[in-house]
């Protein structure tokens, strides 16, 4: 049984800043249990330094990120995961491990992972040897191995086949749909109106625009998200 | 004095009637140098994954220094081995200078360098690229190293068998701590060097010979696990 988010994520004046850019410019956000959020921006905005933040994996130049539930599990999938060099059931079997999962349901996690995100069949090749979109769906897999309540998608369906950016949005919709609360950087407007249920929308590091997707999409608020939905340059 | 042409005839007539001499000479390299490539992957390959993910002060000092000792001359680390095994050294005691063990632990001074300096690069590079999902994951220091390790195991058979390259070709450290003696402590190289100049060609090339199919098997092994390593890359 999926845990899910019981209270926000609180994101208080963030500020990073890498070999003298500022990457995210004084960020101020909550995310709260719900349908996914996307998070939405040209190149170079932000996203996915705000998901890094979020799961801490990137010291913070100033600001905080608070977890109103410390305890509460998290998952991140990157835009190019990278795989062990073993077997795809064995990736699985090394994340359940690192979850710390009882060995002795391991077996039966296993299976029900690649069930999950369509990979059956496939658990004796090499991680490795697997097209693009086998190797995000077994990382997604990887990824519920540790049953998160909030889990990070950071392009989850970028350089992907219209198909293989399908089964992903599959997976992560019926995830959604069983309490785990979704946030995922993408660029794909089309996956964003199909999946978020809010939307936070950043341009060069700054938070411009955040509210319900539907809002979003039909009446932006500002210039610079009228601009990206319309596909014209920013500046 | 005139010294007789061998011919390759003679020499590989000792290789191929299974000289008892010339074997027993290879027998005692190979023991001694594959002990050493041993020896140096225990100190080598753990020292290396610390160094990879260690941050102290002096640590970019250390990594240098450790690529350094990867060009050690072998009379130098002969010459300190054999000091540190004399009479009056400190580990004078254990009357180990001018046997097998000290040929493995002057050899193990040369290896262990090469085989840590490879092994921290190997992993530093996994390391950058393995970082995030293994910090994701909540894996603890230990198992990272662990998991890197076996990562990076077609990698570091490359860096063993460099280090097991540099063992049994080498011959200035054996020579000073090992002291050549005759079916003690006679290898390979310093067989070679000695009867090449008693005039003892033949032996010497037979010698030859073998360590050069040594070598050559070596390169095999490395381009192996090199197309292995592709394999599941």
């Amino acid at each position: 049984m999926t845990a899910t988010l019981e209270s926000p994520i609180r994101f208080e004046d963030v500020v990073v800043r890498s070999g003298g850019a500022t990457i995210l410019d004084g960020i101020t956000l909550e995310i709260r249990q719900g349908p996914p959020t996307a998070v939405l921006g040209p190149n170079g905005s932000g996203k996915t330094t705000l998901l890094r933040a979020a799961m801490g994996l990137i010291a913070l130049s100033r600001g905080r990120v608070i977890w109103g539930d410390p305890g509460a599990a998290r998952a991140i999938v990157f835009q190019r995961p990278v795989m062990l060099r073993r077997s795809a059931s064995a990736n699985v079997r090394y994340a359940l491990a690192a979850a710390r999962v009882e060995r002795r349901i391991r077996k039966r996690r296993v299976a029900e992972l690649f069930k999950q995100t369509g990979l059956e069949g496939l658990e004796a090749r090499p991680a490795r040897r697997l097209s693009g979109g086998e190797q995000q769906r077994l990382a997604l897999a990887r990824a519920l191995a540790r049953d998160p309540s909030v889990l990070f998608l950071d392009e989850p369906g970028a350089s992907l086949d219209p198909y293989a950016a399908r089964a992903i949005e599959d997976v992560v919709s019926t995830m959604s749909g069983a309490g785990v609360k979704v946030v995922m950087a993408t660029h794909d407007l089309g996956c964003a109106r199909r999946l978020a249920g809010d939307v936070v929308f950043l341009h060069r590091g700054r938070l411009v625009e955040t509210g319900p997707a539907d809002e979003f999409f039909k009446c932006p608020a500002t210039e610079e998200a009228r601009k990206f939905l319309a596909g014209d340059l920013l500046d | 004095m005139y010294l007789s042409v061998p011919s390759n005839a003679s020499a590989l007539h000792l290789i191929l009637t299974w000289d008892p001499a010339l074997f027993a000479i290879v027998r005692l390299s190979l023991a001694v140098s594959l002990s050493a490539t041993l020896l140096g992957a225990l100190l080598g390959v753990p020292g290396g994954a610390l160094l990879a993910f260690a941050q102290f002060r002096g640590r970019e000092a250390v990594v240098v220094a450790l690529n350094a000792l990867m060009g050690l001359p072998p009379v130098v680390a002969g010459l300190a081995v054999f000091l540190a095994l004399s009479r009056s050294g400190p580990f004078g005691k254990f009357g180990l200078l001018f046997t097998p063990q000290a040929m493995v632990i002057a050899q193990t001074v040369l290896v262990a360098p090469i085989i840590a300096a490879l092994s921290r690069q190997t992993i530093e590079d996994l390391w950058r690229e393995y970082g995030d999902e293994l910090a994701a994951m909540d894996v603890g220091p230990l198992r990272r190293m662990l998991t890197l390790i076996r990562e990076a195991r077609f990698s570091l058979v490359t860096a063993l068998l460099a280090g097991f390259g540099r063992a049994s070709a080498e011959v200035g450290a054996i020579l000073i701590v090992g002291g050549n003696i005759a079916g003690f402590t006679r290898t390979m190289t310093t067989a070679i060097a000695l009867e090449t100049s008693e005039g003892n060609l033949n032996f010497a090339l037979g010698l030859g010979i073998v360590l050069m199919f040594i070598v050559a098997a070596i390169s095999a092994l490395a381009w192996g696990a090199r197309r292995a390593h592709d394999r599941y890359a």
